[in-house]
């Protein structure tokens, strides 16, 4: 009698414990769809009263009710642009050097010291960015650049620090792990009878890299990248201290500007009408839309690269 | 001839991997640098024991911030941690293979990718719009929210790491397949567990945008966690960064440092102390 009863208390706590687990994963999944809702459905007085136009207007005036989100749409794109250029070249060398390059001991002590760059609070980067990064920047380098390549339009204007170049400068260096330690995962999941085929034939460690390493795992590279803009489109903090918001769309870089995560992170709270409030959630929308369909299809492609192509059956 | 050519070429290229390597960590120290240097001039007993000063005035400390940001992540770790490990549980105990369990790890890698500002503004609608009070409750959910697909990959991966043979050394012997989960395969996991937990600790504790709209900020102690905004280490460095005043700014780089530290060291600890085998 007691050895059923005992096995019934098991059994039972087996299907607690199954259903438990399960509510809280189906959980994370309505979770996702609920914040895509709350954002859409928060949005809809925006929606409804400037359509499309909110996209395409430039005004951004809350003491007339006006609100248009190019210019932060602007910013946020050209900021994370810019960091894209600086940060996937340099991102993926780093990832090459620790797979391919490094011994041991240099790789171990590396790749800590990239984990720590993503460990570093954005507020603090964007602190180093308002007394370190914008002086410099205003002082030495964007004279001489303006002074140089000045003939193009992104490099002309007084420098004030302040502005996009900064602003995709403090990105470039925060989305720097993100883009090397997943492409470091991808690059792992090449077979070593790659290299080893490459290397047979003769190819020199450039050539292995290039014809086995980055062949083989270049959509996976690809995906580190856009989850790389991902994080540089969402980055709020360090961008909202260094970009100088100001709502303006200007073709040099060494323009303030203002981005789309600034704007709601400085006047969310400060939304006194539900109109002024819906804009802001609105912007938020867009942003959450944009880096929505970035991961998805960013994860697919890593997914594909490094779980192997079908199925991904192998644990 | 050729030859030459290409050695030249290979010399270039992995000179070039080495060069920008370098490149990527001199902003690493740089920064830690600047954050030391400045931060420590201006840390004192003071810090550590009092409230922020009236705007402008000299002296002051962080006490609230400090003891604020350690309770929202008290709030967030008993929230997310959890939830994070019974996700986890289920991934791979119960439902490797499934279209649902593909689906709840490719929405757990999507949700890690969402810009946590859009967090703090669905929190800030759920919970703070509805109790008419910014509280570190709110705030603490938020940071879980960020926390929860961190501690499920986390904490998936080091499961996957335990051999199926203790598994079916467990069902050999007659054990449910309840005690196996929480006898057998959590123990054998659970430095990484514990690992991964604290790195996702780590990683929230320096999150500033979803707490603007949630927790707020506050110059002074707070009474309610329901009821009363509440200060934290990076909405302060934030606030005090952004001010006219020296004195705030000096307070702003000795924030950075003490934050830096709590995350370093939550860091160290997660990777040395606890290491697992397999790492």
């Amino acid at each position: 009698m007691s050895t059923d009863n005992n096995r019934l208390y098991e059994s039972m706590g087996d299907k607690v414990l199954r259903y438990v687990t399960l509510l809280m994963a189906i959980l994370v999944v309505i979770l996702m769809i609920w914040i895509g809702w709350q954002m859409f459905s928060s949005s809809q007085e925006s929606i409804q009263h400037f359509g499309w136009a909110f996209i395409t207007s430039r005004v951004w005036d809350p003491v007339h009710h006006i609100f248009g989100a190019l210019p932060f749409i602007y910013g946020t794109i050209v900021t994370s642009v810019v960091a894209l250029i600086i940060a996937a070249p340099i991102g993926i060398s780093v990832a090459i050097f620790l797979n391919e390059m490094a011994p041991s001991t240099i790789r171990k002590v590396v790749a800590f010291l990239v984990e720590l760059l993503a460990a570093i609070p954005s507020v603090v980067y964007g602190l180093w960015g308002i007394f370190v990064l914008a002086p410099v920047l205003r002082q030495s380098v964007e004279p001489w650049l303006t002074k140089w390549f000045g003939f193009i339009p992104w490099f002309k204007g007084a420098p004030v620090g302040f502005d996009m170049f900064g602003g995709g400068i403090i990105l470039a260096i925060m989305i720097l792990p993100t883009i090397t330690s997943i492409s470091r995962e991808v690059m792992a999941a090449v077979p070593t009878a790659h290299r080893e085929a490459a290397l047979a034939l003769g190819a020199t460690k450039w050539e292995m890299i290039r014809l086995s390493v980055l062949s083989y795992s270049k959509s996976g590279i690809l995906g580190s990248i856009m989850l790389g803009l991902g994080r540089a489109l969402g980055e709020t903090m360090a961008v909202t201290m260094v970009i100088g918001n100001m709502p303006k769309i200007s073709s040099s870089l060494f323009s303030s500007a203002y981005s789309m995560a600034a704007v709601i992170a400085n006047e969310f709270t400060e939304a006194t009408y539900s109109l002024y409030l819906s804009s802001c959630i609105e912007i938020g929308l867009i942003l959450f839309g944009i880096t929505l369909l970035l991961n998805i299809f960013a994860r697919l492609l890593v997914w594909s690269v490094a779980r192997g192509p079908k199925g991904g059956h192998l644990v | 001839m050729i030859n030459t050519r290409r050695n030249f070429v290979n010399k270039l290229m992995l000179g070039l991997f080495s060069v920008a390597t370098f490149v990527a960590l001199v902003p690493l120290f740089a920064l830690l640098g600047y954050v030391i240097k400045n931060g420590i001039t201006s840390l004192n007993l003071d810090f550590f024991t009092k409230l922020p000063a009236v705007m402008g005035m000299s002296g002051g400390g962080m006490a609230n911030a400090i003891a604020g940001t350690l309770i929202l992540i008290a709030i967030a770790s008993i929230i997310g941690i959890p939830i994070g490990i019974l996700v986890a549980i289920y991934l791979t105990e119960y439902d490797r293979y499934s279209w649902l369990s593909t689906t709840v790890r490719f929405t757990t890698d999507v949700l890690t990718g969402i810009p946590s500002i859009i967090i703090g503004i669905v929190v800030s609608m759920a919970i703070v719009a509805k109790t008419k009070h910014f509280s570190a409750f709110a705030g603490g959910v938020s940071l879980a929210v960020i926390m929860i697909p961190l501690v499920i990959r986390s904490t998936e991966e080091m499961l996957k790491l335990v051999p199926h043979a203790i598994r079916e050394a467990g069902y050999a012997l007659g054990i449910s397949q309840r005690r196996i989960i929480l006898n057998i395969v959590l123990p054998t996991a659970a430095k990484g567990i514990i690992t991964g937990a604290m790195l996702a600790v780590a990683r929230v504790s320096g999150e500033t945008a979803p707490l603007l709209f949630t927790a707020l900020g506050n110059q002074y102690w707070t009474h309610s966690l329901f009821k009363d905004p509440i200060a934290s280490l990076p909405v302060q460095i934030y606030t005090y960064a952004t001010s006219p005043y020296d004195e705030w700014h000096r307070q702003a780089w000795a924030g950075s440092l003490v934050l830096i530290a709590i995350i370093l060291c939550l860091n160290l600890i997660a990777r040395f102390a606890f290491r697992s085998r397999s790492n």
